[in-house]
């Protein structure tokens, strides 16, 4: 118990003084200031940035990061991750961009004329501060993170200053027209081709096949119209884009509302002035800007002056003069800036040779999990690679070129769901880096566009997605009949992870300028709703030629990364609205059906093998733990015996059939016995050597104590308590282990369990019973548990002895102590062992009880077994035992017949009444001598 | 001749005996009593509820579902007593066998019989474990027939997903997870059975066992410890439940056992020494 003690207060100092020394995050300051910079097409507008810098916590000179904020937000809200990436050893500063927080201008959308160029002047600011590592005079060593629009300020700013050296742009665009005027299709004017191209692809017939990528992409079989790009980016024409209006509304309607929300923190004085017709009307939008937005909100076309305003604060127009390595982060819940911007963005920095990354994390404007801890490890690494230096690119984990984001399903222990972030060396791009084609079926249906486009289908709602939470199940998705054209695939077979942009080729038949929706579902069976992959659903606008009845289309369908389980079923769903795009308001009828059968899936073969299987330690570690079991067993069998013989201490063992005076124990050698305790070839049924136990505190319960019994004796174990005669008697049964000595029973040394147990019957300290069962049974299934013959138990005999009659049958927590006294000492005669040792049998018991249980025991000795009795009560030692071993303090006294013992100190003391002494005064006598 | 006639040490505390001594126990009575009741008991509860109008998207929770058929039910009476009832149960049956013994003094006699101690242990483990994976075993198999009287033979949906299998299709998976349940159970098993052999106090054995369980239980909450808490092991504790999805997923589950076998063996082994070595002097 002690040890015990002193472990857990070992453990417990240990753990209070790591909690005391363990290093906390150093203490991170923040000093705010306004920083004035000169902006605007002709560098004449004088802005007043609200900022604040976060000097590096461990002083010296640190690379600097700058961290931009969303639309709609300010420096407060990137204020926690700024003192993060402080705390990680860097100098940070964020800033409200010009028209947001309480900094002063408007908004310019990241345009190169304002937001850029405050941007750079915050670098020259920077340059300036003692704390920030500088790579060149002026030149500090500088990266810049953010999401959103702080992400594509970092991209145009990394563009337009090469001081910048390392960006991590997050959810943000590569087009901006694109983004708000998306358009999936490109159109394929060649009618006469349908229908050879129709039966060809359908000739095909197998299900699924694999083709390697041709590189061309998905859009490789279909020739485009115009000569463009192919539609694997998904950045078309705006001008012919479906404007989406939602998004765009949110998108401005918070430039709008941040002026009162920005007075309001301003004080009282200003916000009670009621706004100004202009800025109730554009906010604190750049009024080019307010009034761009408010001509394409109204008719839902994207002028060319829209398209060239945009495209000005678009990072792909300049995304070729980025220098500094770029990790690209975006969302695959994103349906403002889908994964084909960041596409777009990779490609076209890759292609100016600077290293980017990508990675399509579980995230983005519509909600999932946002995985800010992983993305903040990401951009760290990345920092730590491009701006720390070598010594901490070394330790720094590294960036994948690709990785995606999946589900890992859930976590045994905790029932939170995992994600996994399965990495390729290289980016295969939207297309993947193979195709599995899927066949569709299905005829051609015709769909009606509502008149004012109402109802309409809803796949994501722009906005809101946050808010019903990171469920990775697909939001709720409703196509309104009538307005919706299905072709369905057959059961996968295998498993398919599509991981890009899937691309078909429908026929559109109508006549005019035709808006469609394409959306690609997971279809699990008919019990329950198909799932649309992240919400997500590809606008499609064609128009069909005058005269020619229909056009064929290839749709690129959204970037996802979804796994399609066997059984499903691929559903490619046309339909006339969505509730997210301005569709047409006049009403129209069109035919859709299947250009073409196949379905190209792209997959990603180089991350098709997460890093999983089982862990080593699932079956190394059971395994050592058999191992050590086994070594704990083998081990521990020999330390279980008793003491080895050399270490007995030959003693004289005193016979107590020794005809002197068997008290001097040294009088009594007779070593002849030691080798061979036998006596006349004949076992003696009790002999001990030198017995000795120790209490755990040191004191000796039982010293050196040696004894013999011969057979047919009843011997009476004298001692006051705590003589040890309770002690020996465990050690008889092999409770206890002598720490020295040894005990045998008919010449057998006692072991833990040893066979000549068995004919040893015993009561020590006690009765021993299961108290809810009968005393029958008890008697019973002790006998059982011996293992021996049932005939061999004499239970009569043995019940008799006990005397209870009916109580036999009840349960043993209604007996007295007499009467489990009485069951105990029948339970020890179970058998008629040929040595019967009972501790104070008479407790408990009534006088003609007592009587009886005396001649029990004489008669039982007198058919040549041996009892050996503890007793304190002398008389009756006196009555029944025919030899006595008296012990005091765990060492021998005297040993010898009851008889001789009396006379012999009768001898010493008869000087008295003449009367012969009683084994009490003897008793006393002896114990007073030693004491 | 050493030994009384008839001794052999083989044969002494046969099985059957040890069952027989274990089961009259009133114990061992109530335990099971309310093992078999509990599932009625939660039919009764379901009754009694308000009755939701059908399924609902948003609730896919396994006690939302549990009315939906007798397996689904099943289910979640095994996942409501998982984590303590079964617990308390096993830890019961395992850390009182010895302990008890040894407070009524019938160890000594069973010693001296003699017994010996390793076949002692040997056999009271054996019977206290088959004991516990009758408690383990008969509370789903209660909760099934229960639920399927009250509920129905349907098929089970799934929760989470709200995906659907067919119920013959999931008899095996739910043989799984029984036989999940029981590997897990096998740490507190072993843990109540080690503190058995070291203490002369059934209620100290049981619940020693089942504070070391919450104990276990609460640091799991410490996300702190990270990967860490894969190794204690109550972690895996609900590894089950990727027995019922629609892709049956045997990583968590493996984990589960390994550690748990892990424990359960080092347990047992320092029981077994311990045990030998031991002055009984209860």
């Amino acid at each position: 118990m002690k040890r015990v003690a002193a472990l857990v207060a070992a453990l417990a100092l240990i753990g209070v003084t790591t909690w005391l020394v363990w290093p906390s995050a150093p203490k991170v300051r923040a000093q705010d200031q306004k920083i004035t910079v000169v902006d605007g097409p002709s560098d004449d507008q004088r802005v007043e940035l609200d900022t604040t810098f976060f000097p590096p916590p461990g002083g010296g000179k640190a690379p600097a990061v700058l961290i931009g904020h969303g639309f709609g937000g300010s420096k407060q809200s990137v204020r926690q991750q700024a003192i993060r990436v402080a705390q990680d050893g860097y100098a940070v500063l964020t800033w409200s961009a010009r028209g947001f927080g309480r900094s002063t201008g408007e908004i310019a959308l990241n345009s190169p004329d304002y937001e850029v160029k405050d941007v750079k002047q915050l670098i020259d600011w920077l340059a300036k501060r003692p704390e920030v590592l500088l790579d060149a005079s002026g030149d500090p060593r500088v990266g810049i993170v953010g999401g959103s629009y702080g992400g594509s300020i970092a991209l145009m700013t990394a563009a337009h200053d090469q001081r910048v050296d390392a960006i991590v742009p997050q959810i943000t665009w590569s087009d901006l027209a694109d983004a708000l005027f998306p358009n999936a299709a490109t159109q394929t004017p060649s009618a006469p081709t349908t229908a050879s191209q129709g039966t060809g692809a359908s000739d095909q017939g197998g299900e699924t096949a694999t083709a390697a990528s041709t590189g061309e992409g998905a859009g490789g079989t279909s020739s485009t119209a115009a000569g463009q790009e192919t539609a694997g980016a998904g950045l078309g024409q705006p001008e012919s884009g479906v404007f989406k209006r939602m998004w765009a509304g949110i998108f401005f309607g918070q430039g709008v509302s941040l002026e009162s929300f920005a007075l309001q923190g301003q004080g009282q004085q200003q916000a009670a002035e009621p706004l100004t017709p202009q800025q109730a009307r554009c906010g604190r939008f750049l009024p080019a800007i307010c009034d761009i937005y408010q001509q394409v909100a109204e008719d839902g076309k994207a002028t060319p002056e829209a398209v060239a305003l945009l495209r000005k604060s678009s990072p792909i127009t300049v995304a070729g003069q980025i220098k500094a390595p770029t990790l690209l982060l975006q969302g695959q819940r994103d349906s403002l800036f889908p994964l084909s911007h960041a596409d777009a963005n990779a490609k076209a920095i890759a292609a100016a040779g600077t290293p980017v990354s990508l990675a399509w994390f579980d995230g983005g404007h519509d909600g999932g999990n946002g995985e800010a801890d992983w993305l903040f490890e990401q951009s760290s690494a990345w920092f730590a690679r491009y701006l720390k230096g070598d010594g901490a690119a070394q330790t720094a984990p590294p960036v994948s070129a690709f990785t995606v984001t999946r589900d890992g399903g859930r976590d045994p222990g905790t029932r939170q769901r995992i994600r996994l972030h399965p990495e390729a060396a290289s980016y295969p791009g939207l297309a993947g880096t193979d195709t599995t084609t899927v066949q569709l079926s299905g005829p051609e249906q015709s769909v009606v566009n509502p008149p004012g486009g109402a109802p309409a289908s809803l796949s994501t709602v722009p906005g809101i997605g946050g808010l019903l939470g990171g469920q990775n199940t697909a939001g709720v998705s409703i196509d309104m009949p009538g307005q919706s054209a299905a072709f369905e695939s057959r059961p996968l077979t295998a498993p398919l992870q599509l991981t890009g942009s899937t691309t078909a080729k429908i026929k559109v038949t109508g006549t005019g300028e035709a808006t469609l929706f394409a959306k690609l579902y997971d279809v699990a069976d008919n019990m329950q709703p198909p799932a649309l992959p992240a919400g997500l659903v590809a606008p499609i606008r064609v128009t069909i030629p005058e005269g020619a009845g229909s056009v064929e289309a290839t749709i690129t369908l959204p970037a996802v990364d979804h796994r399609f389980a066997v059984g499903h079923r691929l559903r490619l769903v046309v339909t006339t609205t969505d509730m997210g795009f301005a569709t047409a308001a006049e009403p129209a009828t069109y035919q859709v059906s299947l250009a073409s059968p196949t379905l190209a899936v792209p997959t990603v073969r180089t991350l098709a093998a997460p890093p999983s299987g089982v862990a080593w330690w699932v079956w190394a570690m059971p395994l050592a733990a058999v191992v050590i079991a086994a070594a704990l067993l083998a081990t521990g069998r020999t330390s279980s015996l008793a003491p080895a013989g050399s270490r007995v201490r030959r003693r004289a063992v005193p016979t107590v059939a020794g005809n002197g005076a068997a008290h001097d124990a040294a009088a009594a050698v007779q070593s002849a016995h030691d080798a061979s305790p036998e006596q006349g070839g004949k076992p003696v049924p009790l002999e001990i050597r030198g017995l000795t136990k120790a209490y755990r505190n040191g004191e000796l319960a039982v010293d050196g104590l040696s004894f013999r019994v011969e057979q047919g004796q009843v011997l009476g174990l004298l001692g006051p308590n705590g003589a040890g005669k309770t002690t020996t008697m465990r050690m008889m049964m092999g409770l206890i282990r002598p720490d020295d000595g040894e005990i045998r029973i008919f010449g057998d040394r006692v072991t833990p369990g040893a066979p000549v147990l068995s004919r040893l019957g015993s009561f020590v300290e006690g009765p021993g019973f299961l108290p809810h069962l009968s005393g029958r049974d008890n008697i019973e299934l002790y006998w059982a548990a011996t293992g021996r013959p049932a005939a061999d138990a004499h239970f009569d005999e043995a019940l008799e002895i006990a005397g209870l009659g009916k109580a036999l049958e009840r349960a043993v927590r209604t007996y007295s102590q007499g009467m489990r006294q009485r069951l105990a000492i029948a339970q020890a005669m179970l058998g008629l062992p040929d040595l019967l040792v009972l501790d104070e049998p008479t407790n408990g018991l009534d006088p003609p009880q007592i009587r009886e249980m005396r001649e029990v025991l004489k008669r039982y000795a007198r058919d040549g077994r041996t009892v050996i009795v503890s007793s304190h009560m002398l008389a009756e030692v006196e009555q029944t035992c025919s030899h006595v071993v008296v012990m005091h303090r765990g060492r021998l006294v005297s040993a010898g017949p009851v008889s001789r013992l009396l006379t012999s100190e009768s001898a010493g003391a008869s000087t008295g009444n003449g009367h012969g002494l009683r084994l009490e005064d003897v008793f006393l006598d002896l114990i007073g001598d030693k004491s | 001749m050493t030994a009384a006639p008839g001794y052999a040490p083989r044969r002494t505390l046969p099985l059957r005996v040890e069952i027989i001594r274990q089961f009259k126990r009133r114990r061992t009575m109530v335990m099971f009593g309310l093992l078999l009741a509990l599932p009625w008991i939660l039919v009764i509860a379901f009754q009694f509820g308000p009755q939701s109008s059908g399924p609902q998207q948003a609730s896919l929770r396994i006690s939302d579902l549990a009315t939906e058929s007798g397996l689904n039910f099943a289910a979640f009476a095994l996942s409501v007593s998982a984590t303590f009832l079964l617990v308390v149960a096993v830890a019961l049956f395992c850390g009182d066998t010895v302990a008890s013994e040894a407070n009524w003094s019938s160890l000594r006699y069973l010693l001296a019989a003699p017994i010996p101690r390793d076949r002692l242990l040997r056999q009271k483990l054996v019977v206290a474990l088959g004991y516990s994976a009758a408690a383990v075993i008969c509370l789903p198999l209660m909760a099934l027939l229960a639920g399927t009287l009250a509920f129905g033979w349907n098929d089970i949906q799934v929760p989470g997903t709200g995906e659907t299998i067919p119920a013959f299709d999931v008899l095996p998976r739910f043989g799984i997870v029984i036989g999940y349940a029981l590997v897990s159970q096998l740490v507190v098993a072993a843990l109540a059975f080690f503190i058995s052999t070291v203490t002369d106090s059934p209620l100290g054995a049981v619940g020693g066992a089942v504070g070391l369980w919450i104990v276990c239980n609460i640091l799991q909450a410490v996300e702190a410890l990270g990967v860490l808490r894969e190794f204690l092991p109550t972690f895996w504790n609900n590894a089950w439940v990727d027995a019922l999805a629609p892709e049956l997923d045997w990583s968590g589950m493996a984990k589960g056992a390994s550690v748990s076998i892990t424990y359960a063996a080092i347990l047992i082994a320092v029981a077994f020494r311990r045990f030998r070595r031991k002055d009984v002097v209860s």
